[in-house]
């Protein structure tokens, strides 16, 4: 037991120093898991709000697709990433195994489809609302999808940071893709699991300690986000 | 902004809406001139709702033709008319938002769409409330909002339904005042109610509905003084028709 109040001790210690080490892994984490939530978002909110509002052929196997995509396994999806940017796959010319871009990469095909769900979900429902209306004014598809993200936009965002959050705590996927290479692919995820084995239980646990504030800042966010537009909207 | 005068007389010929097997509207015809206040009257699952959507083009009949038949482009239509729906749809935005929406569908310039949206709010006495979210109005103030919405857009027609089933009285008789006011504007009002002291308060001419059919048109004071039907008067009477 006091191994494990000496190690939080020290653990404290480096993140009230800024330990460098600690603050580059951080960094790399927090950009990877942001631009692969952006670019999440960016695919994501269109085809959601295009499977929610047209038909168009090949409309249930993207539906079935984008379910099923939802619950990947993040390590079956570094797999797959793995597979397809090794040398002999077919975006092996470009050499981005083991770089922060497959990382990004690798998070980005695991949130995409949460975003598309949750965006397909709240496009429905607020059609069913204002469906009528907006073909009574005259409204265009394209004018439908941007009023009706807008007016979602707090569903939304819950949605983009559910998303941030399952990008940031994954370990599998950029394990695989990012082969956790020192100052380079290093991650908190990957680190905590390397130092755990390792032994180093402070480093562990600051990292550990990092994650853990980040989901409660991004579930707190969540929540004032909901109570904001519940104050707003009923 | 459309100009008055475009697309009325509305004729209906021959209009049946077919649904699930169910005739909901049979072999419908009227013609709707410009300048009144029409009603269209009648019980529950008459088809009155289905004629307002049918009429402003969100339902197609299934057969006979509806058409617009005045002297402006009957494509464009569509620009002409604004409906309202028994539960006021407002957008997740402020007050004053859910106006300058509408107008910039309508092309409508920036800077004319805030002095076109002040003087709406003020219409409709939401000026004071412009900033606020939209979705905190009381139900009254929403319905107000809706039809301050409808007639910025400067309609020819305004399509209501039911616009007052989920009021209290006093908000209804606000929105009443304010249908009154945007016809003396200009505004051909075609409007369902299953209220018949409504109806009366505000009719210039019936069009009396029953299962989908048309039992009775006429001018209103000749409808409530004198109905030509038996199922008019047995609806006047406040009885229940089979």
């Amino acid at each position: 037991m006091s191994e494990i109040w000496r190690a939080l001790g020290k653990a404290m210690v480096l993140i009230a120093d800024f330990d460098p080490d600690l603050v580059e892994i951080i960094g790399l984490s927090l950009r990877v898991s942001l631009t692969a939530v952006f670019i999440a978002t960016v695919i994501g909110l269109p085809v959601g709000a295009a499977v929610a509002l047209f038909r168009f052929p090949g409309r249930p196997v993207l539906v079935v697709l984008i379910n099923a995509l939802m619950g990947l396994p993040p390590v079956v999806v570094g797999l797959i990433v793995y597979l397809l940017l090794s040398r002999a796959g077919p975006f092996g010319v470009f050499n981005l195994l083991y770089t922060p871009t497959a990382m990004i990469i690798a998070q980005a095909i695991l949130i995409g489809p949460i975003v598309a769900a949750l965006t397909r979900q709240t496009v429905e429902d607020l059609w069913q609302e204002y469906g009528e209306q907006l073909t009574s004014f005259g409204v265009g598809p394209g004018r439908a999808v941007r009023t009706l993200l807008w007016d979602g936009r707090f569903s939304l965002l819950t949605g983009v940071l559910a998303g941030f959050g399952r990008a940031s705590a994954e370990v599998g996927a950029v394990m695989i893709v990012g082969g956790n290479i020192d100052h380079l692919t290093r991650v908190m995820t990957t680190s905590i699991t390397l130092e755990t084995s390792k032994g180093n239980l402070e480093i562990a646990l600051a990292l550990g300690i990092i994650l853990l504030i980040i989901a409660l800042g991004i579930n707190a966010s969540a929540y004032a986000i909901r109570d904001v537009a519940y104050r707003a909207e009923s | 902004m459309p100009t008055h005068g475009q697309i009325l007389p509305l004729v209906f010929d021959k209009v049946s809406y077919v649904a699930k097997g169910a005739r909901l509207v049979d072999e419908f015809s009227v013609t709707l001139d410009p300048g009144t206040r029409t009603i269209i009257l009648g019980p529950n699952g008459a088809g009155k709702s289905l004629i307002l959507r049918l009429s402003h083009g969100l339902l197609q009949p299934t057969s006979g033709a509806i058409r617009w038949e005045g002297p402006g482009d009957g494509n464009r239509a569509s620009l002409h008319q604004a409906m309202v729906f028994q539960r006021p749809m407002t957008l997740r935005r402020s007050v004053g938002a859910n106006l300058d929406y509408v107008l910039s569908l309508r092309k409508v310039p920036r800077e004319l769409r805030r002095a076109k949206t002040a003087a709406a709010l003020k219409r409709a006495g939401l000026f004071a409330m412009r900033s606020r979210p939209a979705r905190v109005l009381s139900a009254g103030e929403q319905q107000k909002l809706a039809l301050g919405r409808a007639w910025v857009m400067e309609p020819e027609v305004l399509f209501l339904d039911e616009p007052t089933a989920s009021l209290d009285p006093a908000a209804t008789r606000e929105v009443e005042n304010m249908i009154n006011a945007i016809h003396q504007a200009g505004t051909k009002i075609i409007m369902t109610t299953h209220d018949l002291g409504q109806a009366r308060r505000l009719a210039d001419d019936i069009i009396f509905m029953h299962q989908g059919r048309l039992i009775e048109r006429a001018e209103a004071g000749e409808f409530f003084e004198h109905p030509r039907t038996p199922q008019a008067e047995a609806f006047l009477n406040g009885e229940l028709l089979p």
